[in-house]
């Protein structure tokens, strides 16, 4: 989403980011001329006209579990969002029986909050955990099966569902 | 899910949805209010809205809820 018209993105697509990316982009590109939409979600700057590179994850409930707002010279990181999702979603797939600490990535040790983690959580992880890439606990991956949207403001505009 | 519709030389917008009235509430409590309606938050509902889109070589418009689910 973006506050650039339809017309604008049509071309922006067709002529430029089609030659990025193969069939061209692969969700819908919003149009919020006037910033309204933008304005709500903090991204629209009114004395320059135009929205900041945001991104929000919003779940199948339509609630926002988090977001992200860049000013435009430093790019998101998409590994990273996608990262969020299947963190995001496997809390909801426990029903928030499970945490996911610092790092996690997926195969990687959970968290189970509740009275006997209060207090213990540097007995059963440490904060190397976090930084190590094959630090994988005893579950296999797990597939996530909840959907997640991700809408983006600013420059890459993005509406999906995973 | 988004519906396809043919734009005119006017440039389609979309908008929030189920935007409230501000101009009937008296003027302090007003800009109070106005500043925490604009804010959303992290583990609350995101506020609805649709919005025109090009989308695989079509103009569609999109809602955000159809998306939930």
């Amino acid at each position: 989403m973006s506050i650039d018209s339809v017309f604008v993105h049509k071309m922006w697509n067709d002529h430029e980011l089609s030659k990025m990316v193969k069939g061209g982009v692969p969700f819908p590109m919003l149009s919020d001329a006037g910033g309204k939409v933008g304005t709500l979600y903090g991204v629209y700057d009114e004395n320059t006209g135009v929205e900041t590179r945001g991104r929000f994850i919003i779940d199948p409930d339509g609630i926002i579990q988090g977001s992200e707002i860049l000013t435009p010279p430093v790019g998101r990181n998409v590994s990273e969002s996608l990262r969020q999702v299947q963190a995001f979603q496997l809390v909801r797939k426990s029903k928030r029986t499970e945490a996911t600490p610092s790092g996690w990535k997926p195969r990687k040790m959970t968290l189970k909050p509740g009275i006997n983690l209060v207090g213990n959580v540097w007995k059963v992880w440490n904060t190397e955990m976090a930084f190590d890439e094959t630090a994988f606990g005893d579950s296999v991956g797990r597939r996530a099966g909840a959907r997640h949207g991700i809408a983006c403001w600013g420059d890459r505009p993005v509406l999906s569902s995973l | 899910m988004p519906q396809e519709f043919k734009p005119g030389c006017a440039r389609p917008t979309g908008g929030v949805i189920g935007e409230t009235s501000e101009e009937k509430k008296p003027e302090g409590e007003q800009l109070v209010k106005k500043e925490g309606e604009r804010m959303i938050l992290i583990g609350r509902k995101a506020p609805d809205f649709s919005a025109p889109a090009y989308y695989r070589g079509k103009f569609v418009n999109v809602q955000l809820s159809e998306y939930f689910g």
